[in-house]
């Protein structure tokens, strides 16, 4: 990516809940909100902040699979229904697997570097919780290669990454790997547990490495993870509003209260390929080193990351694939603590997709409102120490398996 | 004829009852699991599901298509393997849907009783009365030439006399599932002397791959279950009556229920679980044992004269509870019923009195649903029986009376060789009854 020729900033983020499991709120056989309902409350969240409709130019919504989940399509026309000054506005829904999110961020991005637009309204959303977790896993294995399903577990994405366990326990070892997967679950609970909308915010267990260390069971789930390995399904959607400096100016924002795109990392694998080797996560670590050149740092300036922990093993993939330790190191970064709220880079410091919930399609803009929310100082008792010598963000969003990925780097506005 | 060729033509008779319509989910689904293991697909198999009403059949396909679907969901790991070499089924919900069809497949409802003397196996799940059971022996397995084997579900009846009375020849065995056959673990076998060594190894070959635990019972009447269950029941009255010398009939009625559940750490009170089994149920397992069992006068007085007055208990269609010794709202329990004024009093008028008079739970409380889940299970109960047996309370009292009651009934079935051992007397009451501990135990020592 060529660096960036016009500054794009992101500000006046929301979260909806993370519905599912685990809220007291939630009750499978009770009826819940709908997908129109997720996106008109973050979208109405992102328009109370910034002036009201009228200073957005263009919608961009990404989703996965409205279309089996709820029966939806044409997402890009529940946009104006979030307020009717968006009504003949420009929108577009964008659709890249779990990576929906953040194809919403950079389709967002490049409108306002094309100059097309100075404030873009990006929602991700996703409303899982209408089937039951066996048929949902069916939906889900859409991100795969169609051709793998039959021949892939029931639980498909489990069975996928429950592979890439397998490969690294082999690898590297199982004991020390898994007490990382542990830890990863632990400190993922306990950062949900000071975030309201967490999906985890509920959660009282009292031992959670006990809990997260249960030996998996092949005959019911995958043969190298558990269930606390796994984010769950979950219902919610985010806003966010990138804009350019006019932009900001025109919302009344200061750019201290937003926070600045400065490294973009967007890269495609082929879905037809399995992974060359299953202990790394390639494309990762392309998307992560392309959003890093673009913004001229290196990883040692990251104060915190996002990342895409669909899977406590993904999470210690990443590590590594960001550049944070070398290959079989990932699970003694995480051991030490650095990964932790008060370690030397805060990973998912709202819980990420284990803790605080996996909407497929709004990870990747979640992730992006919990870097604001850090960097501008907004995150309440998540807040975590920005060091003013580290004062970059990294998220990291993917979609399938190591297929489609976004990486952006922020700084405070 | 294999086990897999068995298998090939069931009847189950009774099939729309509460008993019947499990035993009918369990055998269709274990004859579509053989018919789509390699080898077996070009074979044809049927169950045959008779009862007597259209009505009930088509509430047992109902029943059956939901449960079968949820079966499938919890095995899909499994049944992605079975249907590997099905192209056609990809996804998870394919293969559900193919697995509830295959199933349905193989069962024939049906208000024909005749059919079922063509099968190979006829399981019997029809109410327990002897003669109506021999009627329907009668038009299906006495001297067919065929042979089919008989496995009964009674809870009661010594299968020597079913033998004997419907001339099968040694072709029968008690196979008792208990309610509901798809959940609860516990099968109690039962050999007469007469049964054949084939009938046998059939039946334990069929309750390990339905993962049943089996307990063995001597073919006395009642069994180890009902044994244990009767005998319980009567103890319960007989308290109820001691203590109706000092308060009204529901208040009695109450406390006894009371302290054989929260005070004995079990599931539900026992008039509770008269109910849920039904009086009528009740009433004719008693019929049974007691001219079978001589001396021990297993009749009760209370049971008959409520009954009389149309208090039945058992479950509605929808699975709910009906009233019975108590009321209740929503499935839980709201008032008793009082013969003399024949209607139900409800628990407000006079639970808080009551409980005032049996006085606390020993401390720390422990409910039956903590003691079933804990694995510090033993350690617990003991602390809480320890504490019980040092109170001096009215309900610590009769829960002492209870407990050793209970004891001296379980000792009595091993002591009369109707169960080989404790270890037997306690596992039907574990598995079958959802007990948090076996009868035969130091607590009440």
């Amino acid at each position: 990516m060529n660096k960036l020729r016009r500054n794009v900033y992101m500000t006046a983020g929301y979260n909806t809940v993370s519905m599912g499991t685990g809220r007291k709120e939630f009750h499978p056989k009770k009826s819940r909100p709908g997908l129109e309902d997720y996106i008109r409350e973050a979208g109405r969240g992102v328009l109370q902040q910034v002036g009201g409709a009228g200073n957005i130019d263009e919608g961009v919504i990404g989703n996965f699979m409205a279309a089996r989940f709820n029966s939806q399509g044409n997402l890009a026309a529940l946009i104006p229904a979030i307020d009717e000054g968006l009504q003949w506005k420009p929108c577009t829904r964008v659709e890249g697997a779990c990576c929906s999110g953040a194809l919403a961020l950079t389709a967002g991005i490049k409108s306002v570097l094309a100059e097309t637009a100075d404030v873009v309204l990006a929602i991700g959303v996703e409303v899982q919780n209408t089937v039951k977790a066996i048929y949902g896993a069916d939906i889900l294995a859409t991100a795969g290669w169609s051709r793998e399903r039959k021949a892939g577990h029931a639980y498909f994405f489990p069975g996928k990454f429950s592979d890439r366990a397998g490969a690294y326990y082999e690898k590297y070892g199982r004991d020390r790997t898994r007490k990382a997967m542990a830890r990863w679950y632990r400190n993922a609970i306990e950062n949900a547990r000071l975030c309201p909308t967490a999906q985890e915010y509920h959660n009282t267990s009292a031992d959670l490495d006990a809990v997260a260390l249960a030996e998996p069971d092949p005959r019911s789930f995958v043969d190298h993870l558990n269930v606390f390995d796994c984010s769950k399904v979950s219902d919610g959607a985010s806003a966010i509003a990138i804009a350019s400096a006019d932009g900001l100016k025109r919302a009344g924002i200061p750019t201290s209260a937003a926070v600045e795109i400065v490294g973009i990392g967007q890269v495609e694998a082929d879905l037809t390929c399995p992974p060359s080797d299953p202990t790394r996560l390639e494309t990762t670590r392309r998307a992560v080193q392309c959003a890093l050149e673009s913004a001229g740092i290196t990883v040692d300036r990251l104060a915190t990351v996002e990342t895409h922990d669909c899977f406590t093993i993904a999470g210690i993939l990443a590590v590594e694939a960001i550049g944070l330790a070398d290959p079989g190191k990932g699970p003694d970064f995480v051991l030490d603590g650095q990964t932790a709220r008060a370690g030397h880079v805060p990973f998912n410091t709202t819980g990420g997709l284990i803790g605080w919930g996996h909407p497929t399609g709004a990870t990747g803009v979640h992730q992006a409102v919990t870097i604001w929310e850090q960097l501008t100082g907004r995150a309440d008792r998540n807040q975590i120490e920005i060091p003013t010598d580290r004062p970059y963000a990294l998220s990291v969003n993917m979609g399938g398996d190591d297929k489609t990925l976004v990486a952006l780097v922020y700084r405070r506005g | 004829m294999d086990y897999a060729e068995r298998l090939e033509n069931v009847a189950v008779i009774g099939a729309a009852g509460k008993m019947g319509s499990g035993i009918v989910l369990l055998l269709a689904m274990e004859m579509a699991d053989v018919g789509l293991k390699p080898g077996n697909g070009s074979r044809h198999r049927v169950l045959h599901a008779v009862d007597v009403s259209h009505q009930a059949l088509g509430g047992l396909v109902k029943y059956l298509r939901k449960q079968v679907q949820r079966a499938a969901e919890k095995r899909i790991v499994a049944l992605r393997t079975i249907y590997a070499d099905r192209a056609d089924l990809v996804d998870n919900g394919d293969i559900v849907r193919q697995y509830v069809n295959d199933v349905l497949d193989v069962v024939r409802p049906t208000t024909t009783l005749e059919v079922a003397a063509e099968a190979n196996i006829i399981f019997e799940a029809a109410p327990e009365d002897l003669g109506l059971k021999l009627k329907l022996f009668a038009r299906t397995a006495t001297d067919n030439p065929a042979g089919p084997w008989v496995f009964t579900n009674t809870s009661s009846i010594p299968i020597q006399e079913i033998d004997e009375k419907a001339r099968l020849g040694g072709r029968v065995m008690g196979f008792h599932f208990y309610n509901p056959p798809a959940v609860q673990k516990l099968v109690e076998l039962i050999r007469s002397r007469t049964t054949t060594d084939e009938v046998a190894a059939f039946a334990e070959a069929l309750c390990k791959n339905l993962r049943k635990i089996v307990v063995p019972s001597a073919d006395r009447a009642g069994f180890i279950g009902n044994g244990h269950f009767m005998r319980d029941l009567l103890h319960a009255v007989e308290e109820a009556a001691r203590l109706r010398a000092g308060m009204p009939f529901v208040e009695a009625v109450y406390c006894v229920n009371r302290v054989s559940q929260d005070f004995l750490v079990r599931p539900m009170g026992i008039f509770q679980l008269v109910d849920y089994v039904g009086l009528d149920v009740c009433q004719c397992i008693l019929a049974v044992m007691n001219p079978r069992l001589p001396g021990e006068n297993l009749h009760s007085p209370l049971i008959d004269r409520l009954l009389e007055q149309g208090v039945r208990g058992g479950q509605n269609h929808d699975g709910s509870q009906k009233d019975g010794f108590l009321q209740y709202q929503q499935g839980k329990p709201s008032g008793i019923y009082d013969p003399d004024a024949t209607r139900y009093v409800a628990f407000t008028e006079f639970q808080a009195a009551c409980d005032a008079r049996l006085g606390p739970l020993p401390e720390p409380g422990l409910p039956w649903k903590v003691a079933v889940r804990d694995p510090a299970r033993e350690t617990l109960l003991a602390q809480f029986f320890g504490a019980l047996r040092s109170m001096d309370t009215a309900g610590a009292e009769l829960a002492r009376r209870y407990g050793a009651r209970s004891r001296d009934i379980g000792l009595k079935l091993v002591s009369d060789e109707v169960a080989r051992n404790a270890h037997d007397v306690n596992q039907v009451l574990l598995t079958g009854f959802f007990h948090a501990y076996g009868p035969i135990n130091e607590f009440f020592a």
